[in-house]
C-alpha cells in the first residue's frame, strides 16, 4: 500500500521522538490538542505490518507450490489438529469437498465452499498458525501451505506457483454470494 | 386515578389488568404503595407467618470476619459464576458466559462479563505495550499507555455482544437451558477511555480512506476490518471497565470499543490500527461472522447487534413457588440506539402490556424493564419485545426465521454456535406447577 510521505506541515505539528517540547510550552501550536502520539516510521512498523488486503497489497516476496506445502504441513505439525491430508481432525478440515445444503443455515462453511478471497488464507496462516507458534513460518512456507490448501481443494492446478501476483487472482467459487448487511455504515 | 386511601396509595381496584394472564399496569410500580382490597392476604398476615418468636441468629451474636483489601461476595453466592466451554485450555477457543438469570440491574460485574478468547489470556506488561496508527495517514504514530493516560477521557455504558450470542435460538426446537447458555455472551459495563477520533485526527487520516484494520497483541493477532464511519462516530480506546483498569481477559491494557457492534470487532489488546481504502476480509469476517442464509447466500459486514430483549426474572432455572404477585423483569438493548419501549406478554403474544423502562435509558446499553404480574396458577407464556428510538422492533420468531432460517434438527450442544445475529423473542412457558420451560410461540 502506498503511504504518505511526511509532509512538512506534519513535521511541524508533531513532536520529535525525543519529545523535546513540552505541551505547556505549546511551541508547536497544538492548542487544546494533546499531541502525545510519538511519530514512528513505516520502516519501524514493518515487523507488525502483516495485514494482506484482498487486492494483494502487502503480500511479501516469495512463493510456494502445493507439493512443498504438503511437506511443510507435516513438518510443522499442522496435521496434528487438521488431520492427515488436511481432511480434518480435532480442528476443521482445510481440504474438503463438503457442500452447503440449501435450507441448512448450519452448513459447514469451508474454504472451498464459502471463503471469498484466497488472500485470507495467507493472512490467517501467517498471523495465527501454527497454533502453538504463530508467526514463525517463513513467507515461502506460508505461500507453500496456501498453495497446498488451494490445490487440494482444486481451486488451482497442482503445479501453480503461488506468490504475490498469482494469489489475489485465484478465483474463489462463492465470492459473489455475499450481501452487505449494513451498506450505509460503510 | 382515585386516591381514596389515607396513605395516598393506589387502590387495587384501580390497577386494571392491562394484558392477559394477570399483567398489571406498570404504574403499580410507581412507589406510591399498593393497597389491595382483597381480604385474603390480610388474613394471612393476621395469623402470623412465623412458627415461633423471632430470635437473634448466630451471626448476630459475635464479631464478623476482618475486612480485607479486596471485597468479596457472600459464600452463599458462590454459584454466581460463568460457565466455561474449555476449562482446561485445550488448543481451541475458550468461552465464559454471563449468568443473566442470577443478576439484576444493568451493569455486569467485571468478573462475570462474558469473554471469548481464541488463544488464552495474554500476560501483557502495560509498560511495554504499544499501539500504532499507520497506513493512509499523514504521520504514523505510536502510543504508549503512559501517553494515552494523559488524553481527555470519556465514560459511557455500553453492552458488548458476541455475534454468536443467542445462537441456540436458531434451534428448530427450543433448547432447555438457562439464559447463561441462551444469551450469555453479552454483557454490559461502564467503560472509560480515549475517543479514537482524537487519535486519528492527530495522525491525519487521508480523506480517501474508508476502513481501519484493527489488530490485537494476542497470540493470534486477532484482526478485523472496521469502517471509519464508526471511528468518527463513537469508537473508544478503552482503558477502564466499571471504574477499574480493564480485566486481563477484556483486553488489558487497552481495547477497542465499538458501542453496539459485533463483539469480535471490539479488538482486545489493540496494538495496531491500519487506515486503508478497503476491508482486509480477515478470517473472522470472511468466515465466522458472515451468517449463512437459507438460500446459501450470506451476509457480510453484519456489524450491528440489533434490538433485543429477554426476561431474566422469572426465567428457565427458576420456578414459581406459588400463585400470586411477581415482578417480571428483564434486559433490553439495541446496537442502533436507545431502548424506547418494551412490551411484555403473559399469554404468548395474544395481548401485550407496556413494561416500565428503567430510565434514563442509555444509548447502546442494557436497559432494565419491569412489569408487575399476578400469576393465577394457570399456564402462562411470558415474553418481551423491545423497540428502540429508531423504530426498530424486535422481530417475532416466525418472521425472523422466514428470512434467516433455523437449524434443520434440534441443537443438542448447549455451547454450540452455528449462525449469528439472532434477535427474536425469548419465551418462558409456565405450567400449573410453576415450572418454567423455554418455548417458542
Amino acid at each position: 500500500m502506498s503511504t504518505y510521505r511526511i509532509s512538512p506541515l506534519a513535521i511541524i505539528l508533531t513532536f520529535g521522538l525525543a519529545g523535546a517540547a513540552s505541551a505547556a510550552d505549546d511551541k508547536n501550536g497544538l492548542g487544546a490538542r494533546p499531541g502525545l502520539g510519538l511519530p514512528i516510521t513505516n520502516e519501524d512498523i514493518k515487523p507488525w505490518d502483516i495485514t494482506i488486503l484482498p487486492d494483494g497489497t502487502n503480500l511479501p516476496p516469495g512463493s510456494g507450490t502445493a507439493n512443498v506445502g504438503a511437506k511443510v504441513f507435516v513438518d510443522k505439525g499442522c496435521n496434528q489438529c487438521h488431520g492427515e491430508g488436511a481432511k480434518g481432525g480435532s480442528n476443521p478440515a482445510l481440504i474438503t469437498d463438503e457442500k452447503m445444503t440449501p435450507g441448512d443455515i448450519f452448513s459447514n462453511k469451508t474454504i472451498k465452499n464459502f471463503w471469498a478471497n484466497a488472500t485470507t488464507l495467507f493472512d490467517y496462516i501467517r498471523r495465527a498458525m501454527p497454533w502453538q507458534a504463530p508467526r514463525t513460518l517463513t513467507d515461502d512456507e506460508v505461500y507453500a501451505l496456501t498453495a497446498y490448501i488451494l490445490a487440494g481443494n482444486k481451486l488451482i492446478e497442482e503445479n501453480v506457483l503461488i506468490d504475490a501476483k498469482s494469489l489475489p487472482n485465484v478465483k474463489m467459487p462463492n465470492r459473489e454470494n455475499f450481501i452487505i448487511r449494513f451498506p450505509e455504515k460503510i | 386515578m382515585r386516591n381514596g386511601n389515607r396513605r395516598g396509595g393506589i387502590n387495587s381496584a384501580d390497577i386494571e389488568q392491562i394484558g392477559g394472564n394477570g399483567l398489571l399496569h406498570r404504574r403499580a410500580l410507581l412507589g406510591k404503595g399498593l393497597v389491595f382490597a382483597g381480604a385474603a392476604s390480610i388474613g394471612a398476615d393476621a395469623t402470623g407467618a412465623a412458627a415461633e418468636p423471632l430470635k437473634d441468629a448466630e451471626w448476630s451474636t459475635h464479631q464478623g470476619k476482618t475486612i480485607g483489601p479486596k471485597g468479596g461476595l457472600s459464600k452463599y453466592e458462590d454459584l454466581t459464576v460463568r460457565v466455561l466451554s474449555n476449562p482446561k485450555g485445550e488448543p481451541r477457543t475458550q468461552h465464559a458466559r454471563t449468568p443473566h438469570h442470577l443478576l439484576n440491574g444493568t451493569i455486569t460485574p467485571s468478573h462475570l462479563h462474558f469473554t471469548i478468547l481464541h488463544n488464552g489470556i495474554p500476560d501483557i506488561d502495560p509498560e511495554q505495550h504499544k499501539m500504532v496508527i499507520h497506513g493512509m495517514v499523514k504521520q504514523p504514530l505510536m502510543f504508549t499507555l503512559d501517553r494515552l493516560m494523559r488524553y481527555p477521557m470519556v465514560t459511557r455504558q455500553t453492552f458488548v455482544e458476541c455475534g454468536g450470542n443467542s445462537a441456540l435460538m436458531f434451534s428448530n426446537e427450543p433448547v432447555q437451558q438457562t439464559l447463561q447458555y441462551l444469551h450469555g455472551v453479552c454483557s454490559n459495563s461502564e467503560w472509560t477511555g480515549v475517543l479514537l477520533s482524537t487519535l486519528l485526527d492527530e495522525a491525519g487520516v487521508d480523506p480517501r480512506a474508508k476502513w481501519m484494520i484493527v489488530e490485537g497483541a494476542d497470540t493470534a493477532a486477532l484482526t478485523r476490518s472496521v469502517p471509519l464511519t464508526k471511528a468518527w462516530d463513537d469508537a473508544i480506546v478503552v482503558l477502564y471497565q466499571n471504574g477499574q483498569r480493564l480485566m486481563a481477559e477484556q483486553g488489558y491494557p487497552m481495547r477497542l470499543l465499538l458501542p453496539g457492534w459485533e463483539g469480535n470487532m471490539n479488538i482486545k489488546y489493540v496494538r495496531r490500527i491500519m487506515i486503508t481504502d478497503q476491508p482486509a476480509m480477515t478470517y473472522y469476517e470472511a468466515r465466522n461472522y458472515s451468517p449463512l442464509l437459507p438460500d446459501l447466500k450470506a451476509y457480510k459486514f453484519y456489524f450491528v447487534n440489533e434490538v433485543k430483549s429477554f426476561i431474566t426474572h422469572p426465567s428457565f432455572g427458576t420456578a414459581l413457588k406459588e400463585p400470586g404477585y411477581y415482578e417480571i423483569s428483564g434486559i433490553a438493548y439495541s446496537g442502533s440506539g436507545t431502548i424506547k419501549r418494551v412490551m411484555v406478554s403473559a399469554d404468548g403474544g395474544k395481548s401485550w402490556a407496556d413494561a416500565a423502562v428503567q430510565g434514563p435509558a442509555q444509548d447502546k446499553a442494557f436497559t432494565r424493564f419491569h412489569l408487575p404480574w399476578r400469576w393465577d396458577g394457570q399456564p402462562a407464556v411470558l415474553t418481551s419485545r423491545a423497540i428502540d428510538d429508531g423504530g426498530n422492533i424486535q422481530p417475532l420468531r416466525a418472521d425472523f426465521i422466514k428470512t434467516r432460517g433455523q437449524s434443520p434438527k434440534p441443537m443438542t450442544n448447549p455451547l454450540a454456535f452455528g449462525n449469528n445475529h439472532y434477535n427474536s423473542l425469548t419465551c418462558w412457558g409456565v405450567n400449573t406447577k410453576g415450572e418454567i420451560a423455554h418455548v417458542y410461540i
